[in-house]
């Protein structure tokens, strides 16, 4: 019987040729090789990092740069790299993400730099479906009857966290006590609707029709909006500012630092404001950024801006919101 | 033959009436069959198909184009393309010793076969984490010997296998009972070692059962995605696959482009049952 | 006596009909097979058994107490009751729309039956994300149908879609397969065809009706891909089991892990009653023969 045998001797020839042909492309993907860095990121900067890596590509150092790239919840891609995920340059919504990395993957100078390892900037606002059907005009509007909040899960969510943190601090820039602070917080969580495990996903909750009312970053309602996606945004009068930590990691390639040199410098700050991030660098040029409420003027200045330090700095306000006995952690159990 | 019997019942007014309640019954199963099929698969698939090249072909093709997408595919084809060579070896050899041989433990095995059916994919993804990442049960062999598993495509290949593993044995068992032991038997006879007897006398004769059992394992590996996810770390360029990549897509606002991926797979969907329907036919010739 | 091997049958349609019981008649392991069988346990522990293992180690790892506050826990107890609630709708509904339409493709054989043939394949060689654009696509906010998004009704039909080809695979092959002889002895014995279906053909493909319903269940039970898409994913509302194991994989908690696996060992438990279930099913045939 030829027909069989050399039916089945064709059969192992092409098994052997996919075994091989497998084998050949995936070695060669595999690696930070060639003109490729792995990048880990919280879920929101995708598309900032597109462009800032078609941006890069353009220049002499970055000529052929291609980004392998992972985006996810800024605590759950923490995790992740600790476990082993290979990671050349990694950029996270909150720093404690990034000290956890310190010293096992990440060098303690990593913030010893101008802009003390931040890359971007942004501010929590109050997104809401177009024409603010609701009339939201500040974080008091949230805790009246019939709205829902969306907001992501801070046991994942870098973003989740800052949201927490605005509508906590909004109560103390309007003159209240600590304890004002948590019974609005207590009010707050009542009204929350939604388990999204990271920014971006509850940006989709929130389009997909979940809720009336999303806090998210500045920079993600303007993404949305430049998408086409029919939501507003408001920036409330007090609010937080985000600093968003990037590095890159031990034994990572020249060319991951050469890429994280160009993000911190004007022209990659440009290509982050394009995108509707606040760029960290002082003198940035600001072009003009569709999307938001004032494409000519992107980045208004709240009346009240608080930040992390503030409130006391990362390492304390981790635990005191977030840790066992945290408050907002006492305020989900119950 | 009782046939006379009926058709003298079937004569007369009141059989009549009764053929005639039955057409009834008859055209309105028939209907509410079909309108359930209808509804529920057919409109819903050709809506896709509209959606995905309303924007025109140009945005379509453009979409495919991209290099994101392109890696998406070559990393579907790739894991797909291995698990399926393992699912068949692994199925014929198993269908082979299930039908033929006798050891204790026959019946268990048979039933871990069919295992993967009921867990769900993100299950087998948790699963296969707690086992083969450097946190897991083997973290510190994998780690000690460099090996990286999880999120990388081993560990793709893993879960893509897990869920496709029952799909050519059950294929080709049914034959291979249906053949039964003679020829090999008469071959082993004239002194035929067991390679021999398979390649000339067993893989001929399941040969249609194992094309077919090859289709349905390579459409599911290639439409993988909740064990994928958990077990890829959904890296773009290295461990995104092309349902992961639609995924994707709808997470950051572009729809058009999850839909023209939706659009390739569900072409692939069609030839995969194509194909299969191509097979039974001849089967069904060969009976 | 040992039933026939074959327990399930190939889903998307079989090839041969069903084997008749006939007992295992088979060769005593030689050592080319004795090695195959050895390297296959191998295979089968590295892969499925040991990483289901890991998943029940995990969730009892700190101890019963941890297990049962993790599965009584609010929300987890409500995903656990809404997807078991909907996989038993799902499978009651499609084990009789799949006997439906078996029937009606077995034994009217309309005409276009080759393309509906096709169709119900659809759902089974789709990969589940494009199942959910599907769904998307029809009953999202934009779709083209009413708009359900996050309703339970839009997970119901969801489920629908996927388990659709179950019962029908299951059931055709015992449909051809019928001996029409007592159906016509009944017939000319009087019976209307609702009391010839119900007392002559039903007894007889109860078994595969009850095989297509079990697989959907199971199905049905762990289906993730056709729902993310199309759920809104709120506790107590639309979040389902595995939506919810999925969710907790992301949280950075200390016992999230654990959460996890033990949610993931009441789906597995739940299978595995299924397919013990699936087994009796199973050794009735064959004893019926």
């Amino acid at each position: 019987m030829s027909r069989s045998v050399s039916r089945k001797h064709s059969v192992i020839a092409v098994g052997a040729a996919v075994i091989a042909a497998a084998l050949g492309l995936s070695a060669c993907s595999s690696s930070s090789s060639g003109k490729s860095i792995n990048l880990v990121a919280y879920s929101v900067p995708k598309p900032a990092y597109d462009a800032l890596s078609t941006a890069f590509a353009k220049t002499s150092q970055g000529k052929g740069f291609t980004l392998s790239a992972s985006y996810g919840p800024s605590g759950t891609q923490r995790d992740a790299v600790l476990a082993g995920q290979k990671a050349d340059y990694v950029a996270f919504s909150v720093e404690p993400d990034m000290t956890a990395l310190v010293p096992d993957k990440v060098d303690a100078s990593w913030n010893s730099g101008p802009t003390k390892g931040l890359v971007s900037d942004s501010v929590v606002v109050i997104t809401v479906r177009k024409g603010n059907p609701l009339h939201i005009t500040g974080w008091d509007d949230l805790t009246k009857p019939g709205v829902d909040i969306v907001t992501p899960d801070p046991a994942s969510s870098g973003s989740a966290k800052w949201n927490i943190l605005a509508a906590y601090s909004h109560v103390l820039a309007q003159g209240g006590t600590a304890a004002d602070a948590e019974a609005y917080l207590k009010d707050f969580f009542a009204h929350v609707v939604s388990r999204a495990s990271s920014g971006s996903d509850a940006m989709q909750q929130f389009l997909n029709g979940t809720g009336n009312v999303l806090i998210s970053y500045e920079d993600e309602a303007i993404d949305a909006r430049q998408a086409g996606e029919s939501v507003d945004y408001i920036v409330p009068d007090q609010t937080i500012l985000i600093e968003n930590p990037a590095a890159v990691t031990k034994g990572a390639p020249q060319l991951a630092k050469d890429f994280l040199n160009f993000v911190e410098s004007e022209q990659g700050q440009e290509v982050f404001a394009s995108k509707g991030f606040r760029p960290v660098l002082p003198n940035t040029k600001i072009p003009t950024v569709e999307g938001a409420n004032d494409p000519s003027n992107p980045f208004p200045q709240p009346e009240h801006l608080t930040t992390v330090d503030d409130l006391g700095g990362w390492t304390i306000v981790n635990d005191k919101f977030f840790g066992d006995n945290g408050i907002v952690t006492k305020i989900e159990s119950s | 033959m009782a046939e006379s019997a009926v058709i003298g019942n079937l004569t007369g007014a009141r059989a009549a009436r009764r053929r005639e309640r039955a057409s009834a019954t008859a055209i309105s199963l028939r209907t509410v069959a079909l309108v359930y099929v209808t509804v529920l698969v057919l409109v819903p698939v050709v809506v896709l198909l509209y959606r995905a090249l309303s924007p025109g072909l140009a945005s379509f093709f453009d979409t495919l184009n991209d290099p994101i997408a392109q890696h998406a595919f070559q990393v579907t084809a790739v894991v797909a393309g291995i698990s399926v060579v393992i699912d068949t070896v692994f199925g014929v050899a198993v269908a082979i010793l299930l039908v033929r041989y006798r050891f204790p433990g026959r019946r268990l095995l048979s039933a871990f076969i069919d295992l993967p059916i009921a867990v769900s994919p993100i299950v087998v993804g948790l699963a296969l984490v707690l086992v083969y990442s450097p946190t897991g049960w083997f973290g510190p062999f994998v780690e000690s010997h460099g090996l990286v598993i999880i999120n990388a495509k081993p560990g793709m290949v893993l879960a893509t296998v897990f869920v496709s593993l029952p799909l050519v044995a059950r294929a080709v068992i049914p034959v291979l009972e249906q053949v039964g032991t003679d020829q090999d038997q008469a071959a082993a006879s004239l002194g035929a070692n067991a390679l021999i007897r398979f390649r000339r006398v067993t893989l001929p004769s399941i040969r249609i059962a194992l094309a077919y059992g090859i289709v349905l394992a390579l459409a599911r590996c290639i439409g993988e995605y909740g064990a994928v996810l958990v077990v890829s770390g959904n890296i773009s360029g290295q461990t995104q696959t092309a349902p992961l990549l639609i995924g994707e897509y709808f997470q950051t606002f572009q729809r058009d482009q999850a839909y023209a991926i939706a659009l390739v797979l569900v072409l692939v969907a069609f030839a995969a049952i194509l194909a299969g329907a191509y097979i039974r036919r001849r089967q069904r010739r060969g009976n | 006596m040992t039933a026939t091997v074959e327990r399930v049958p190939a889903p998307a349609g079989t090839l041969s009909k069903p084997a008749r019981k006939r007992a295992h008649t088979g060769r005593p392991l030689g050592a080319a097979s004795g090695t195959t069988l050895g390297v296959i346990v191998i295979w089968l522990s590295l892969l499925v058994l040991l990483p289901l293992a890991a998943v029940v180690g995990k969730a009892f790892g700190s101890g019963w107490d941890d297990f049962w506050s993790a599965i009584t826990s609010s929300v987890t107890a409500d995903a656990l009751k809404l997807t078991i609630g909907l996989s038993l709708a799902v499978a009651l509904v499609n084990g009789a729309m799949g006997t439906l339409v078996a029937w009606v493709l077995v034994r009217d054989r309309p005409r276009g039956a080759a393309i509906f043939e096709m169709v119900i394949d659809i759902p089974f060689a789709l990969p589940t994300i494009v199942a959910g654009v599907v769904m998307l696509a029809v009953y999202g906010t934009d779709g083209v149908g009413p708009n359900l998004f996050g309703s339970r009704a839009a997970l119901f039909i969801a489920l629908l879609f996927v388990t659709l080809p179950f019962t029908v695979r299951t059931v055709q092959p015992v449909l051809l397969d019928l001996d029409l002889d007592a159906e016509q002895a009944g017939t000319s014995l009087g019976a209307g065809p609702s009391t010839v279906f119900r007392r002559i053909v039903l007894p007889q493909i109860m078994p595969a009706v009850a095989s297509g319903a079990a697989l959907s269940f199971a199905r049905a039970l762990g289906e993730y891909g056709s729902l993310v898409l199309i759920s809104s994913n709120i506790p107590h509302q639309s979040l389902i089991a595995s939506s919810l194991i999925y969710g907790k994989l992301q949280d950075t908690g200390a016992n999230a892990t654990q959460q996890a696996a033990a949610i993931a060992t009441v789906l597995l438990v739940a299978s595995a009653i299924v397919l013990v279930v699936l087994d009796l099913i199973q050794r009735r045939i064959a004893r019926r023969g």
